[in-house]
């Protein structure tokens, strides 16, 4: 009913009738091999260690809180000293399963670590991000067991892990990366963070802290295997 | 009385709130200056915008194939799409879909399209608890009323009034506590709709595009509220409507690149979600069902109209921010779901051509609008189109007569020159020393507010004619 009806009318307005082999190829075409739009940004491709430092720069001005380590596995104890310099309890919950229940939480007994997906009472999410977008610094999740999208909402704080090699310059590289992370499959939610929580709805004054997290903090590692050339300024 | 004299009545009553003046009078310092802030810092925002006008035309151009593009793998991904002519079958699948889920409490996210159908207020009907999860959609709601912006619905509330609707709203709290800060407001509200949040049974969005390529929604916002929305209940629906769409994601980046910064002046908002379909094996949360409601609601009749362009709208609301008019009255005194120069020309296609026509007489044609457009739509134009249909009306019948008044004159030059000259002199006597006219004849509108500079005293005509002479 409603369906024929829309279906009609747009291809009224448009004067078609929906078996032109033309526009059918067009659309054939444009949607196996996307169009590369020009790109906005500065037009010069982006150094490798300039990329960490733009998309750093990017999340101290949105108010988020980068701390680059050196190796992955003082990801732990570089979690515990961020929660207790800001006075928040030392409870954490992550997915179960997936790169970060392979680190050394043993060596960080205060902390304790929950997994699954996030409940009403948990105080800090902390989520693996398969990629960080410099052009903005946006962090891009993509849900399933091992990264809870609930994880990057309820909580107060999110804390998210990235590689710096995972770093790319443009969104248009990110989502290639999330596909390959998935399986080739489009998880139920990608999720492109660009700072915490806010709203200017009251008295058009930004607050932190709307319905999402108050605070993200972004633990900026570099994989053992990679080149350990430095990321910061 | 006409939808005209209330639409001049609510000008009036705009022009004459205090609060509210006060409150338009930082539109300017915020969403102005922001979006000129973003627009400096992104080299290339105008090339910007000529490729996200050319993406629109072109998915309008193939609509038809997107939306069946777009259906299909949607149906892949799990998802249920639903099509609705007008407002009355897209509340009615929606109301089916709460019933079969047996939902009490339902939350939404902002959605202008569901403003556009009243859903809120409709299955407030049906007795579901339907809560507004975006803190300016919940004050709007709380105060019943409407937005008066199409990305900040709260812009014409002061602080005061926000903290007297919750004292009102939220009477289990105690009666002396401190809300004089928007944080201790903010803080509030995401205590209160916590709650909404963990007990909802069905969570609504919008969507800011649909992608084709993947069956995708885009859902885009600062406080993360559709999120919470979408991922708690046990069935999410979208409710968006058939401009919506895009190809693909390489489709949606440069329209993703636009819209905040046009809007809000950020480079990107804080959350931007491609969601895919209801939850995966394995993944131990997210809705089971995913349904999507896809609404024409007279898009179509636009898409067949010399209007076209308007459909190519990311409902940015920087026509808005930067328009005189909007900035003097504010949205309310529009009386339409969308005020502004989008909502002077999209409303009346929406409503039926006669109810909002003469919003297309709230505009001063300065261009401003077209020319912070991220999608380049000719709004003056299809403003001028708006004012002419209405021109026809039999509303119209006394414009008419003075312009076909003047088109007589006009066509017959002495005739002309003696009006003219007889005019001028008039109105110069009537100016007296001070050249100004605080009262003029046929003009009451414009000397109530400000004084009509009298002319000299001679025509433009005769000071050329003498020009040329005395060269």
């Amino acid at each position: 009913m409603s369906r024929e009806r829309i279906f009609a009318s747009v291809r009224e307005a448009l004067s078609v009738n929906g078996k032109d082999r033309a526009r059918e190829r067009a659309v054939a075409e444009r949607l196996a091999q996307p169009p590369r739009h020009p790109s906005d940004a500065s037009g010069a491709p982006v150094p490798p260690a300039e990329l960490a430092v733009r998309f750093k720069a990017h999340l101290q001005r949105l108010g988020a809180d980068p701390i680059e380590i050196a190796r992955e596995d003082e990801i732990p104890s570089a979690i515990a000293n961020y929660l207790s310099a800001l006075g928040l309890p030392l409870r954490l919950r992550r997915g179960s399963g997936g790169p970060l229940a392979a680190l050394p939480w043993e060596t960080v007994p205060a902390l304790a670590v929950e997994t699954g997906p996030a409940l009403a009472g948990d105080t800090a999410g902390l989520s693996h991000a398969i990629a960080g977008v410099a052009e903005t610094g946006t962090l891009v999740l993509a849900s399933g067991p091992d990264s809870p999208v609930t994880l990057a909402f309820l909580p107060e704080t999110h804390i998210v892990v990235l590689n710096a090699g995972a770093i790319v310059s443009r969104y248009e590289e990110a989502l290639p990366m999330v596909l390959a992370s998935c399986g080739g499959h489009v998880p139920r939610t990608v999720n492109l963070v660009t700072g915490a929580s806010r709203t200017g709805d009251i008295g058009g004054k930004i607050v932190m802290g709307a319905h999402g997290p108050r605070r993200l903090a972004v633990l900026i590692y570099r994989a053992a295997a990679e080149p350990a050339d430095p990321i910061s300024a | 009385m006409t939808d005209r004299a209330t639409f001049d009545a609510a000008v009036a009553a705009a022009l004459a709130d205090a609060p509210l003046q006060r409150a338009l009078a930082d539109v300017p310092a915020g969403f102005v200056a922001g979006r000129r802030r973003a627009r400096a810092e992104l080299p290339g925002f105008e090339r910007l915008r000529r490729t996200a006008r050319d993406i629109r035309d072109h998915t309008l151009a193939h609509l038809d194939l997107y939306l069946e593009a777009f259906e299909a793998n949607a149906a892949k991904a799990g998802s249920e799409v639903h099509w609705a002519s007008d407002g009355e079958d897209a509340r009615r699948i929606i109301l089916d879909i709460c019933r079969k889920a047996d939902a009490r409490v339902v939350t939404k996210s902002k959605s202008m399209v569901s403003e556009e159908i009243e859903l809120r207020e409709h299955l407030a009907k049906a007795s579901l608890d339907v809560v507004e999860t975006d803190l300016g959609e919940y004050l709007v709601q709380i105060r019943n009323e409407r937005p008066s912006h199409i990305i900040a619905p709260a812009i014409h509330l002061r602080v005061s009034d926000v903290a007297d609707a919750f004292r009102a709203q939220h009477p289990h709290l105690p009666a002396d506590r401190d809300l004089e800060t928007p944080e201790a407001m903010i803080a509030e509200a995401r205590d209160v709709l916590r709650e909404k949040f963990l007990s909802a049974d069905v969570g609504i969005t919008g969507a800011n595009f649909l992608v084709a390529e993947t069956g995708s929604a885009i859902i885009v916002t600062n406080e993360g509220n559709a999120d919470l929305t979408m991922s708690l209940p046990k069935v999410h629906i979208v409710l968006t409507s058939i401009d919506k769409v895009v190809p693909t994601f390489a489709d949606a980046w440069p329209l993703l690149r636009l819209l905040a910064r046009s809007a809000t002046g950020q480079a990107l908002s804080a959350y931007t979600t491609i969601v895919t379909g209801p939850r995966r094996p394995g993944d131990g949360e997210g809705p089971e069902a995913c349904h999507i409601v896809i609404l024409d609601n007279g898009r179509t009749e636009l898409l067949a109209s010399d209007m076209r362009p308007v459909l190519r709208c990311i409902r940015c609301g920087a026509c808005m921010n930067h328009c005189p008019v909007y900035c003097s009255i504010g949205g309310h005194a529009y009386g339409s779901v969308y005020p502004g120069p989008i909502g002077a020309v999209l409303t009346p296609a929406l409503a039926g051509p006669g109810a909002t026509a003469h919003l297309a007489e709230a505009s001063t044609f300065c261009g401003r609008c077209e020319e912070v457009c991220p999608v380049e739509i000719p709004l003056v134009s299809m403003l001028r189109k708006w004012r002419t249909r209405d021109f026809s009306r039999p509303a119209s019948r006394r414009s008419r007569v003075l312009l076909r008044a003047w088109a007589f004159l006009a066509a017959r030059p002495r005739a002309y020159r003696v009006a003219a000259r007889l005019g001028a002199r008039t109105l110069a006597a009537l100016g007296g020393s001070r050249g100004r006219l605080q009262r003029a004849p046929f003009a009451s509108a414009w000397t109530r507010y400000r004084d009509l500079p009298a002319p000299e005293g001679r025509t433009f005509q005769e000071q050329w004619a003498s020009r040329r002479r005395t060269e």
